[in-house]
């Protein structure tokens, strides 16, 4: 048995447990225990499709330095699922510990000889405290968050001031509950003293930082952007998105004098009609989005060619999971991304925002509306499962009240009166963006057909090459536009001069953070840089020209943003080499630092040789 | 072609509407479909529709999706914004230009080929929803573009011009657009105008989801012996069970045929459908008889047009939706944008501490 694994403020926990058992909520309650004594931590739903009966984890990274990403490994495993039970124990880390239901005795072979194993007779306990087989099952989960909590020296009022805030308004809940979290509290004292090694100090680091689903971000974003139409279609992981700017919408765009409301909201028959009726309202002036993954990526693509080529503004969010096909529809992938890049047949490319955590799911939620409505364009807004449904520890969202909706160019009846010329794609201003009436503008100028064929620069329909060409090229330096305007990549440079760089984007960043920092006290030096949109800026090219070598670390196999810097930054693929992540669970830091220090190990001999 | 632009002269005697518009204000540019086409007579009772309604031309939005039938928006109304989509998916796209500007006339227009095969279930549920749009299907049973393909409301034993003969049962949309909870459901043929027009005049001035068939035979296609499309079929076996006539609120309202062939139905703004019976027995208020009607006739080989069912106090998608009187394109950061001190309050919920 190796030494049990001494922590505090910096450790694993992961539970195991079964679908619909009423855990969530739990093990909800004891990450936010920690929250409350002041520790930052990172809780992640590892979770089936299914509604009831499969395997779920929780897992809950306690860390004092603030990393928020998966770090790799489990300290602490709370199996409370038996379908899963050699596995999970076999994922502890040595010196690790076990926390389990000791009701039945299992046979020696079931545990490992070195790792520490707390059993506490969980299911016997509650039998004889309670008769109803449900309250047995939902007050288990209480009785371990209390032993747990107990354990790990988490003060019994931090718990119960949880509890107490979860039921307001349902006070008659609170006695049960207290007395479960007691009889697993007393318990953990009397039987379990000393055994655990993780302790959580109460300290003072979680700020004034907020906890929220990227998902809930977005919602809030649209309201805030100023989205009055939304249109979608139920797939995982993106439905809440839907869910949150509806609550949103009822708390904060009701009309108070007569209680109508400021939006429009239409789940949809699928998602080729979600898009449609998001390509209809922007075409016809108002703000509106779609969320929805893969799959309603795919089917949407013809919808994103006709908002491309007929210049309609328009925002999906896209909540990436695990493909191709129905994939792994409830694990996290980062692999969308040339199916949006260049979506639809013809030549097509379209700007893509990657937000990094919820508070910039929220800022790109807002900016791509104006965007959209600026470049008249749809903006794929490029989140994940692991953003959008997980609650991120991040700084508080701001709204800057001076900030106005950038509506683009529109030409209004005065203007229009005013004898400007109106050609509905002609370039008046040098930067390919052309100007748009809304309809019914004026009885008897700036009306024009829309359409997805081709046509002149005033909207007539032609099947002239050289009319053809002269649009599709302007649609090109119209996407040089673009690369001016969308968000600057964010640069880590090494504390040393780095003769290697990284890149990474999206959900990747936490994990990316915390890797980094480990590289450094190994003396490795690479510099960072996260790509924030596509198109690429000159920034972007830059990084990567100005390195021996690159390393590319994305969530998908095939190294998708790889090709796309490799297709649009004309660089020799053999400075670009990728990392890849792609088994459906949020990366890891571990795994960031075992892939790139190795990889430095090839290209340089002696480790420390990557820095000068 | 269409791009050509149509000559600017015109008579100065011409017939002005109540807004002093001429008959040329409602056209658009020169149809490039075949001549003797039912699709541009159908554009004609449009424009003679949108001129006796009064309508400005500007306040109309022209939707379509992809086939000559979605060709035609060009045609008509060239004051008007159109928008050709993408095919089988106009009602979604109109759905969402009815949610940013309620105050507009939206004018879907499609064929048999976009609403019954291709884009049957965006039909179906801009119907159910209760847009407030007309919904107009040219339905020619036949696919012209590509040059004579059967499409999904060909007869079954119809003939094609190649010498096929259609095996599958045909999709009526009438009765699709009745049990998908239409508030207006008519049809007629593109060479009645006399009950085409008044019928457009209607099923524009429906607050609701008006939904009008007209058969619109295909000469180059679809116009022979053995097809159930042509202009001798349909006139051969068309039975109409009413006419009407579509007047405004403000018109004088008397009636002059023999009580009990005529009905007024009053409409909630007040306007006001004047039906001419043919068959006395026959409720266009009545959704199930009507319902049992049409199969009833269908069996007998009958093809029966006119107003066959109308709610005179429809729901649209914006009352179900509880959505604000002004167009949400016109709401701007003071209505839509929530402000710092409401972010402040949204903070303190999520505080992790």
């Amino acid at each position: 048995m190796p030494k049990p694994i001494e922590a505090t403020n910096d450790f694993v926990v992961k539970f195991a447990n079964v679908n619909g058992s009423g855990s969530a909520s739990a093990n909800e309650l004891f990450a936010r225990s920690i929250l409350r004594m002041g520790v930052p931590i990172a809780s992640r739903n590892i979770f089936p499709s299914n509604i009831q009966g499969l395997p779920t984890w929780y897992e809950v990274r306690v860390s004092g330095e603030g990393w928020l990403g998966r770090r790799g490994g489990v300290d602490l495993m709370v199996a409370m699922n038996p379908q899963t039970w050699d596995k999970d124990v076999a994922s502890i880390d040595p010196g690790g510990y076990l926390f389990y239901d000791s009701s039945k005795p299992l046979p020696p072979s079931k545990f490992r000889p070195d790792i520490l194993v707390i059993g506490m007779p969980l299911t016997e306990i509650c039998n004889r405290t309670y008769t109803d087989p449900r309250q047995r099952q939902l007050f288990k989960n209480i009785i371990y968050v209390g032993a747990l909590t107990a354990l790990m020296g988490i003060g019994a009022e931090v718990v119960e001031s949880l509890i107490r805030e979860q039921f307001k308004g349902k006070e008659r809940l609170l006695e049960p509950n207290f007395k479960a979290l007691h009889i697993g509290r007393d318990y953990a004292s009397e039987h379990l003293e000393g055994l655990c090694k993780l302790k959580v100090e109460r300290s003072d680091l979680v700020g004034d930082r907020i906890f929220l689903e990227g998902n809930d971000a977005i919602g809030l974003g649209c309201v805030y952007g100023g989205a009055s139409v939304a249109a979608w279609y139920p797939i995982t992981p993106s439905t809440s998105v839907a869910e949150s700017f509806n609550a949103h919408c009822r708390k904060l765009r009701v009309d108070p004098e007569t209680g109508e409301n400021r939006f429009a909201i239409v789940q949809a028959e699928d998602e080729l009609a979600a898009i449609g009726v998001v390509i209809g309202a922007g075409w016809n002036g108002a703000r509106a989005f779609t969320a929805t993954s893969g799959p309603g990526i795919s089917l949407m693509q013809e919808f994103f060619g006709l908002a491309y080529f007929a210049e309609i503004p328009a925002v999906v969010f896209d909540i990436q999971r695990g493909g191709p096909s129905t994939g792994m529809p409830t694990r996290t992938q980062q692999s969308d991304i040339l199916l949006c890049a260049y979506a639809s047949h013809g030549d097509t490319k379209h700007v893509l925002l990657f937000p990094e955590d919820p508070r910039e799911s929220f800022d790109f939620a807002a900016e791509a509306l104006d965007l959209a409505e600026r470049l008249q364009t749809p903006i794929f807004v490029m989140s994940d499962l692991d953003i959008g449904m997980n609650q991120w520890l991040c700084e508080p969202l701001a709204w800057d009240e001076a900030r106005r909706y950038d509506r683009g160019k529109i030409m209004t009846a005065e203007m229009l009166e005013s004898g400007m010329d109106f050609g509905r794609y002609l370039d008046v201003d040098g930067d390919a963006i052309p100007y748009r009436t809304l309809p019914g503008t004026h009885p008897t100028r700036g009306a024009y057909f829309t359409r997805g064929t081709s046509r002149d620069r005033y909207a007539k329909y032609s099947e002239e090459g050289a009319v053809y060409v002269d649009n599709m090229q302007r649609l090109l330096r119209k996407f040089e536009t673009a690369k001016l305007l969308v968000p600057k990549p964010v640069v880590h440079q090494a504390a040393r001069k780095a003769r290697f760089g990284v890149i990474y984007f999206g959900s990747t960043a936490p994990a990316m953070a915390e890797a980094l920092d480990a590289l450094g006290k190994r003396g490795l030096w690479v510099d960072a840089m996260r790509i924030r949109a596509f198109p690429f800026s000159d920034e972007v090219i830059e990084f990567v020209n100005a390195h021996e070598q690159v390393f590319i670390v994305e969530q998908n196999r095939d190294g998708q943003m790889r090709t796309l810097l490799i297709n649009e930054g004309a660089i020799d693929p053999a400075r670009i080499v990728s990392i890849p992540h792609y088994d459906g669970a949020p990366i890891t830091a571990r795994f960031i630092l075992a892939e790139v220090a190795e990889r430095l190990g090839q290209l340089e001999p002696r480790l420390e040789g990557a820095a000068e | 072609m269409s791009y050509l632009a149509k000559p600017k002269f015109r008579h100065k005697g011409l017939e002005q509407n109540a807004l002093g518009f001429t008959h040329r204000d409602y056209e658009g540019a020169i149809s490039t479909l075949c001549a003797g086409c039912g699709h541009d007579s159908i554009s004609a009772a449009l424009i003679q529709a949108c001129f006796e309604l009064d309508i400005e031309p500007h306040r109309v939005a022209k939707l379509s999706g992809i086939g000559c039938s979605s060709k035609t928006p060009d045609y008509l109304l060239g004051q008007s914004h159109g928008f050709n989509s993408v095919h089988g998916r106009m009602p979604s796209v109109l759905t969402g230009a009815n949610l940013a500007n309620r105050e507009l006339i939206y004018l879907g227009i499609s064929g048999d080929g976009d609403s019954a095969s291709i884009g049957i279930g965006q039909f179906v549920h801009a119907v159910r929803r209760g847009v407030n749009m007309m919904y107009v299907c040219e339905n020619n049973g036949v696919y012209g573009l590509t040059k004579g393909q059967f499409s999904a409301t060909a007869d079954t034993g119809s003939k094609s011009k190649a010498g096929g003969i259609n095996a599958d049962s045909p999709i009526d949309l009438v009765s699709l657009a009745l049990i998908a909870g239409a508030t207006f459901v008519a049809r007629s043929f593109s060479g009645d105008k006399t009950q085409l027009v008044p019928l457009l005049k209607a099923g524009i001035a429906h607050k609701g989801a008006a939904v009008i068939d007209v058969v619109s035979p295909c000469i180059a296609f679809n116009n022979h012996a053995g097809s159930t499309k042509s202009f001798d079929f349909v006139r051969a076996h068309n039975e109409a069970v009413n006419r009407l006539d579509f007047l405004e609120g403000r018109e004088a309202i008397k009636l002059d045929q023999a009580p009990g062939t005529v009905e007024d139905v009053v409409q909630h703004d007040g306007s006001v459908i004047r039906l001419h019976k043919i068959r006395d027995d026959y409720d266009p208020r009545d959704r199930v008889k009507a319902m049992d009607y049409l199969q009833q006739r269908h069996a007998a080989g009958e093809m029966v047009t006119g107003l066959l069912y109308l709610d005179p106090e429809p729901r649209d998608l914006h009352a179900g939706l509880n959505t604000v009187k002004a167009p949400l394109n016109r709401l701007d950061e003071r209505a839509l944008c929530p402000g710092a001190a409401a972010l402040t309050a949204l903070n303190d919920e999520y505080r992790a501490g």
